[in-house]
């Protein structure tokens, strides 16, 4: 309870959750009050903003705040899946083989330091554009999430790994646990809120990477996202146009989604972390 | 042998770890294209078979079937075929052992959308600008990074209160949006900078003091878009290393002792460095991938502007062989921070010293 009160007393995760629970609200309440529709055209391309549609329209003549809450929304979406996924396969990778140690760990931490090496946007290229029909939005987000879950399992790990020779980790094993029991009762409780942490930044890196893998043209084929309308904005030569509101607020929206994650993540690292606390 | 020379081997250790994980991503790079159904010899046969007879858009497949190692050849060259006619695929594995022998040799295959063309030259002529674009600006970017970290982390107050937010935020900034912004911002709207392209056109890519003085006008933005970011994410790492480093007991020491300013700040430094050293090497590789899409949007002659061609081309050996020297190229300079980390830490000294 002393943590939280910590945490609201922090300016930086006051700010950082202002902003993130403001991009939430967009996400979930425009809907309700306007009509969004990211499929109908409702003028000429790349009208500028006006009274009637806020932020103009792009290319093909729709309504940009549609575009923008929809693909907000998918983008949220994938971060969230995406960081949840490879959470999981980070943490269940990183605390098992911390705990366990000898052969399996080895193992497990020579797979993990291989892909944390390889560039996962290179995975990611490669599995995208082998699954050509049928990239849906979750779909995306499983691939990001079992791409980037490397540095994740090796934090972890270090973590687990140190709690490993603990008294109260050692008790339990001589009362007869075993190693579920051990990892479930006696380790994860602890990581708890690193694991949090982890997750925090996992959705981050979702969001940035659905974004650059939909720069590349490999984005879903079934929504937009906010990857996706830059995209399209780029393509279709809004630069020269001089259209900034055909990506200016997306790519507005996609900084102020990373920068509310980090600055959530440093400021719980620094009330939960006893060292860097004051 | 080998024990008296514990740095040569530490090396050969590492340059052991590093042949395998370039196992791994040929590997990966093999397989992954070939999860779906897709086939390149289907999607050319597709664009090259309209207007052609029967007759001949057989014999254009066989010619492609061959050329990409799809089917199993008799000694005259011919496709065997099986009883009902068809082409005798080769299986899997073996395409995959020959494939790894081509990529050992160099031979990356064929493109499809520039069909005769060599992915090897391809990317022969797009390597060197990716190469000069993105190593000395992680380079410098590292080093000026970590010096306004050590620096923020010294002095807080005022600098320190308006440095962190602000390398906060450039971290957080994708790269591509950095990209975008400068494009519009300094290349279109104010017309500093040209906008696009590696060099003005109709210049020819050689030697001559033309183009190299176009060719650095036109680096200037990428060059920009792709350093703010990368001293935005090492000053903080920077900054929170330095802050700790401040904390521990040799500084206390030394300040008690009375030892100079500069010179503590030198000790910190140094300690400080090497976990950021480390971390350089775990950081190469989102860093050169946010680096190749800054590079689509300056749509700059690299191997960026040659991925993104592929993929909207469906050229699967372009795409594979561009994947495959950007992860070759992030473990050599991976391998190049793991030697100097060795050679830099005297923990992993003592502990070489201490195996002998």
């Amino acid at each position: 309870m002393k943590l939280f009160r910590g945490l609201l007393k922090s300016p930086a995760f006051l700010v950082g959750m202002t902003l993130f629970l403001g991009t939430l609200l967009i996400a979930f309440l425009a809907p309700l009050f306007m009509n969004i529709d990211p499929h109908r055209r409702v003028g000429l391309p790349f009208m500028p903003p006006s009274s009637e549609h806020w932020l103009g329209t792009d290319h093909m003549g729709i309504d940009m705040v549609s575009l923008l809450v929809a693909g907000l929304r998918s983008s949220l979406h994938v971060g969230f899946l995406a960081g949840i996924v490879a959470t999981i396969v980070g943490t269940l990778i990183g605390v098992y083989g911390g705990y366990k140690g000898g052969l399996l760990d080895d193992i497990l931490t020579v797979g993990t330091n291989l892909f944390l090496v390889i560039p996962s946007l290179i995975v990611l290229i490669l599995l995208s554009s082998s699954l050509e029909e049928g990239r849906s939005l979750s779909l995306i987000a499983l691939i990001i999430g079992c791409t980037t879950w490397t540095w994740s399992a090796r934090a972890v790990r270090a973590q687990s790994s140190s709690l490993r020779s603990r008294d109260h980790v050692n008790l339990a094993r001589i009362n007869g646990y075993g190693t579920f029991g051990i990892v479930m009762l006696h380790i994860l409780p602890y990581l708890l809120s690193y694991i949090f942490m982890v997750f925090i930044l996992q959705t981050a890196t979702g969001i940035l990477s659905e974004a650059s893998i939909s720069m590349l043209g490999l984005g879903p084929y079934d929504s937009v996202s906010l990857g996706k309308i830059l995209n399209e904005a780029i393509r279709n030569e809004a630069l020269t146009d001089g259209a900034w509101w055909a990506f200016a607020p997306a790519m507005v929206l996609i900084t102020v989604i990373a920068f509310a994650l980090y600055v959530l993540n440093t400021s719980m690292e620094g009330i939960f972390n006893p060292r860097l606390r004051k | 042998m080998l024990r008296n020379h514990p740095q040569l081997k530490h090396i050969l250790s590492r340059a052991g770890w590093y042949l395998l994980t370039f196992l791994v991503a040929v590997t990966i790079n093999f397989f992954l294209p070939r999860l779906g159904d897709a086939n390149p010899v289907d999607a050319m046969m597709a664009k090259a078979s309209s207007g052609l007879d029967t007759k001949s858009a057989r014999e254009k497949e066989d010619a492609y079937l061959k050329e990409f190692g799809l089917v199993e050849i008799d000694p005259q060259g011919n496709v065997l075929r099986d009883a009902a006619g068809k082409p005798q695929r080769t299986s899997l594995p073996v395409q995959f052992l020959r494939y790894l022998g081509m990529s050992l040799r160099g031979d990356l295959g064929t493109s499809i959308l520039q069909h005769p063309k060599r992915v090897s030259e391809i990317i022969k002529t797009a390597l060197p600008w990716t190469l000069c674009l993105q190593l000395p600006t992680i380079i410098f970017g590292w080093i000026f990074g970590n010096l306004l970290g050590a620096l923020a982390a010294y002095k807080r107050g005022v600098f320190d209160r308006g440095f962190y937010p602000l390398a906060l935020l450039a971290s957080a900034v994708p790269a591509f949006c950095v990209g975008i912004l400068l494009v519009y911002v300094f290349g279109i709207t104010l017309e500093w900078f040209p906008a696009v392209g590696g060099y003005d056109d109709g210049l020819i890519p050689t030697m001559s003091w033309a183009f190299l003085k176009s060719a650095s006008y036109y680096y200037v933005l990428p060059f920009l878009s792709i350093f703010l970011i990368v001293v935005g994410g090492q000053a903080i790492g920077m900054r929170s290393m330095c802050i700790y480093e401040l904390g521990t007991d040799y500084v206390k020491y030394a300040k008690l002792l009375g030892i100079r300013e500069s010179k503590i700040l030198l000790y910190m430094f140094r300690n400080a460095m090497l976990p950021q050293l480390t971390g350089l090497a775990l950081a190469l590789g989102s860093m050169v991938g946010g680096a190749l899409i800054t590079e689509m949007i300056f749509s700059y002659p690299g191997l960026g502007m040659a991925v993104l061609t592929a993929i909207q081309g469906n050229d699967y050996p372009l795409i594979t062989g561009c994947t495959l020297l950007v992860t070759v190229c992030v473990l050599i300079a991976n391998f190049t921070v793991d030697i100097l980390v060795g050679l830099l830490d005297p923990r992993i000294r003592a502990a070489q010293a201490g195996a002998r």
